[in-house]
């Protein structure tokens, strides 16, 4: 009854919350809204077992993206509005729910026909975190490995990505000097 | 032995080749002479090929390559050199040279003067290719040949319309023809499994006659188109647009007589085939007397001799229907020496009255043009058949044959030929060489060929005068080791005096009558006054019967209607459009799916999503039916798929 | 009333949908890339759950993983998004032209 109550009011919460991240014209609610999501999301794996992966959503998502959201969109001019000109909202509609409910239909296909078995079933009596780490540092040590270098390069892509000309200031020079400095780069770019 | 039969076959080629090497020159008399003497080259080989055959009596057969080999089929590239086909490469070779020389004078002042060679050595070398062929392939592509190089000819003044026209009638009747003898050659092979002239005849003698009939009309429909027999006539006197050596060699001598070379080779079939034989013996007597009667009113000279060859051909096939091969061949190359020799009269006619042909306005150029005239007037006499020229004993004795087989309807039609013959021929003569002297009148001045020229015709007046008798014994002894030997001699003698005697006179007669009639001094250049001009028979002959006519209004104008109709209706409306609408859904796909790539970015995330729900369908389809494959099977089944 | 799998599919379905929505009508850079994390997010959902109710953890370690891409991508994304916004002064996706054909 518990798991129950939770469920809808977290699967209400995650869809408004998300409804409200796609269809905002204001970048701050939308990061918000979606901040909010990921939160509420991590509610769904604490109630499914898997303490570790809500830990994680937590602080991943909501700590780390979240924030990197928030420091790249001082960046960015975003009271400025970009004019979404929309088309047909019906098509977009359609081919999301369409795209949504194969996927689901094929990805359930194989559970529905009671095909697939446990390769590394829960150990009884072990904490979730603990199962992972086994799981994790024996079966996918090498992925994990992986999946941290990939992290590596990310961030050293991001700083240097993002981190060029850092020491110029936009906002210490005058508007001349940046519209020069722009007209520059456009120039460059052309 | 083998050395003089390739060399008579291959010289008239290197010949062609040579004049084709000039033929984007300027006239260069080089491209006269070589091929000239190449065929003279080709002239002695024959020669020798002959004096081998008559004195040893062996033939030869040698297979030059394999053509083509599949399965069943066996064509080799072979020649055989036997009785008929000397014979045949003695006058193609003879009457070619003849008339190159004589070309070299009468082209020398036409600007594509090495390409007439070279079209004319390829005409003899296919010519030879087609008397040679040991087999069916080898005669057809011979065949074709000819056909192609007489179109190249015929319509050698290509900026003529009325040349064009006449090539392109020429090589569509011919076309149509050789479908027919296609089709003979497709059932010869299906029916005795080869197409070698030995092994067909030979296994011929086994067939059914229903087969062997059709075979053998088939075959007749392509000697049809080639001999210009009715209804296929209409080409022959149009295809006089081509210069007058071509006519001499191709429309007289040589290619028109393929056709009875053809029957005369397949004479194994046809004497197992009476009937089509009797058919072919009444066509032959109905074109004489046909073609006969078209000549007496054609007030053109290459017309009226054409109209004669037509005739002399119609002899020939009497005598090669009625069982009397030898005799259409005897006939066939006496034939073409006097023929020839008429055509290049008249040629040397034609270059003095800078090509007038219309006999009524020459009158008298016999004081001009003696050698011509001597020669022409032999030439005549030797068509009309007056004992001792060539004609008498050829055309004679297929009179003989028709008598002596009894076919009397036969025999009279061409004894009232044989004076048609006469009247029509000093009809020409008359009205040329001799009475009024009507062309200074008209602003012509004549003069006589080039002395080369007449020397060139020569050897044609004397094989004219001589071939008859000189030659009957020697050829028949030679030609029926191969041939079957009747002999025709009709059994009593007085009956056989008679016939002769009273043939010369009914001749004589009618060559008296002409030349009464057209030298005369009131001869004048008819202008459709007189009442002979308005009669219904002198309209029906000079128009030829109408059968121009009714072929142009009620064959060439529904077909070109329906042409008009296919290609309106059937070509645009269809055709085009169905290939147009493809290109057009082609392109209009294009245009409308060009919006795709506008390179904005979010217009193709939609269609990631698109493609990805599309192939996310097809993947649960799959599925599903890969999953279900037991029971789609099942209703598949019970849908009796 | 017992919650099983099939209420998270359909949850995980939602969601998903939103997300490819969201993919197909923002035309704001930065509003694509939160798009794509509902999107990421939903797969998530799924694979707990499966891992859950068939006692597998093999669903959890793709969980795991995915965040693991979702956060090089923000990073490689952002970074990206700033070089363009420095140079184009602009995150519309509608002005991204440089493709056209």
């Amino acid at each position: 009854m518990f798991e129950a109550i939770a469920f809808y009011l977290f699967a209400f919460l995650t869809i408004s919350m998300f409804y409200i991240t796609v269809t905002t014209s204001q970048a701050l609610y939308a990061l918000t809204a979606l901040a909010a999501g990921m939160i509420f999301i991590s509610a769904f794996f604490f109630i499914l077992g898997a303490d570790f992966l809500g830990a994680i959503q937590i602080v991943v998502y909501s700590g780390a993206v979240m924030a990197l959201y928030a420091f790249g969109m001082m960046f960015f001019d975003t009271t400025r509005d970009v004019k979404e000109k929309q088309g047909n909202n019906a098509i977009i509609l359609g081919l999301g729910t369409m795209a949504a409910l194969l996927i689901v239909a094929i990805f359930s296909a194989p559970i529905i026909s009671d095909n697939i078995s446990a390769f590394y079933p829960m150990t009884a009596g072990a904490g979730n975190t603990q199962e992972v780490g086994m799981v994790l540092f024996t079966k996918y040590l090498v992925p994990f490995e992986v999946a941290a270098v990939m992290l590596l390069v990310a961030m050293i892509a991001g700083i240097v990505l993002a981190g060029k000309k850092m020491d110029i200031s936009l906002t210490l020079t005058e508007e001349d000097e940046i519209r020069a400095m722009r007209e520059e780069q456009e120039k460059e770019v052309s | 032995m083998e050395l003089f039969l390739y060399t008579a076959l291959f010289a008239p080629l290197v010949g062609s080749m040579f004049a084709a090497l000039y033929s984007g020159s300027p006239k260069n008399i080089i491209a006269g002479i070589i091929p000239s003497i190449l065929l003279g080259v080709s002239l002695i080989s024959s020669t020798i090929l002959l004096v081998l055959v008559l004195t040893t009596g062996h033939t030869l057969h040698v297979e030059m390559m394999t053509w083509m080999a599949t399965g069943d089929l066996y064509i080799p590239f072979g020649f055989v050199v036997d009785q008929i086909s000397v014979t045949m490469m003695m006058v193609v070779t003879l009457v070619s040279t003849v008339v190159h020389v004589y070309a070299i004078g009468y082209m020398s002042h036409d600007k594509a003067f090495n390409r007439f060679f070279a079209w004319l050595s390829a005409f003899v070398f296919s010519m030879l290719i087609l008397v040679m062929s040991d087999n069916f392939a080898g005669l057809f592509i011979g065949w074709e040949g000819v056909g192609l190089c007489s179109w190249g000819l015929i319509g050698f003044w290509y900026h003529k319309e009325s040349a064009t026209w006449a090539a392109n009638e020429a090589f569509i009747m011919n076309r149509i023809a050789d479908l027919g003898m296609l089709i003979g050659i497709f059932l010869v092979f299906w029916n005795t499994g080869t197409l070698q002239y030995d092994g067909a005849f030979a296994a011929m003698q086994n067939l059914d006659t229903d087969t062997l009939t059709w075979i053998g009309i088939f075959l007749f429909v392509g000697a049809m188109g080639k001999s210009a027999q009715f209804p296929l006539h209409t080409w022959l006197a149009d295809a006089m647009e081509g210069p007058t050596p071509v006519s001499a060699l191709i429309h007289a001598a040589t290619m028109v007589t393929a056709g009875v070379y053809l029957v005369v080779r397949s004479n194994e079939l046809y004497a197992l085939i009476p009937n089509v034989g009797l058919f072919i013996a009444s066509l032959g007597a109905f074109v004489a007397i046909f073609a006969a009667t078209m000549a007496l009113v054609n007030r053109d000279i290459k017309r009226v001799i054409a109209y004669s060859t037509l005739s002399q051909l119609g002899y020939m096939f009497a005598a090669a229907g009625l069982g009397a091969y030898w005799v259409a061949l005897f006939h066939l190359m006496a034939h073409a020496f006097f023929k020839a020799l008429l055509f290049l009269g008249g040629g040397n006619v034609m270059h003095a009255m800078s090509d007038e042909l219309d006999p009524f306005k020459m009158g008298g150029l016999g004081k001009a043009m003696k050698g011509t005239m001597i020669l022409m007037t032999l030439a005549s006499v030797a068509l009309a058949g007056i004992f001792p020229l060539a004609g008498f004993f050829s055309k004679d004795l297929i009179l003989e044959v028709a008598f002596v087989d009894h076919h009397f309807i036969i025999y009279s039609v061409l004894l009232v030929t044989a004076g048609l013959t006469a009247f029509y021929s000093f009809r020409i003569i008359a009205l040329i060489f001799h009475g009024e002297d009507r062309h200074t009148a008209l602003g012509f001045h004549p003069h006589e060929a080039y002395k080369f020229m007449l020397w060139a015709m020569a050897p044609l007046a004397v094989l004219a005068v001589i071939a008859g008798f000189l030659f009957k014994g020697t050829y028949f002894e030679m030609i029926t080791q191969l041939l079957p030997a009747t002999e025709y001699h009709v059994h009593s003698a007085v009956t056989y005096w008679i016939m002769t005697i009273g043939t010369q006179a009914f001749v004589i007669a009618a060559i008296y009558f002409a030349y009464k009639k057209y030298m005369s001094k009131d001869i004048k250049v008819p202008d459709g006054t007189s009442k002979m001009e308005n009669s219904f028979a002198y309209k029906l002959l000079i128009n030829q019967y109408y059968i121009p006519y009714f072929y142009e209004e009620y064959l060439v104008k529904p077909y070109r209607e329906l042409s008009t109709v296919c290609w309106e209706k059937v070509d645009q409306k269809i055709v085009d459009a169905s290939v147009d609408g493809i290109a057009k859904v082609f392109y209009t796909t294009g245009v409308k799916t060009r919006t795709m790539q506008n390179g904005n970015l979010s217009t193709m995330l939609k269609w990631m999503v698109a493609g990805t729900v599309a192939l996310l369908s097809l993947a649960v389809v799959f599925g599903l039916a890969a999953r279900y494959s037991g029971e789609i099977r099942l209703f598949l089944s019970g849908l009796g798929v | 009333m017992e919650i099983g799998l099939n209420h998270y599919l359909v949850l995980s379905t939602i969601l998903f949908a939103i997300g490819l929505v969201g993919v197909m009508r923002r035309k704001n850079l930065l509003m694509l890339f939160f798009a794509t994390e509902i999107l990421l997010n939903s797969v998530n959902i799924s694979f707990a759950a499966i891992s859950h109710y068939y006692g597998d953890l093999t669903g959890q370690m793709f969980a795991f993983f995915v965040i693991a891409i979702a956060a090089s991508e923000v990073a490689v994304g952002l970074g990206l998004l700033v070089v363009w916004h420095k140079r184009h002064n602009s995150i519309d996706l509608d002005k991204m032209s440089t493709m056209r054909g």
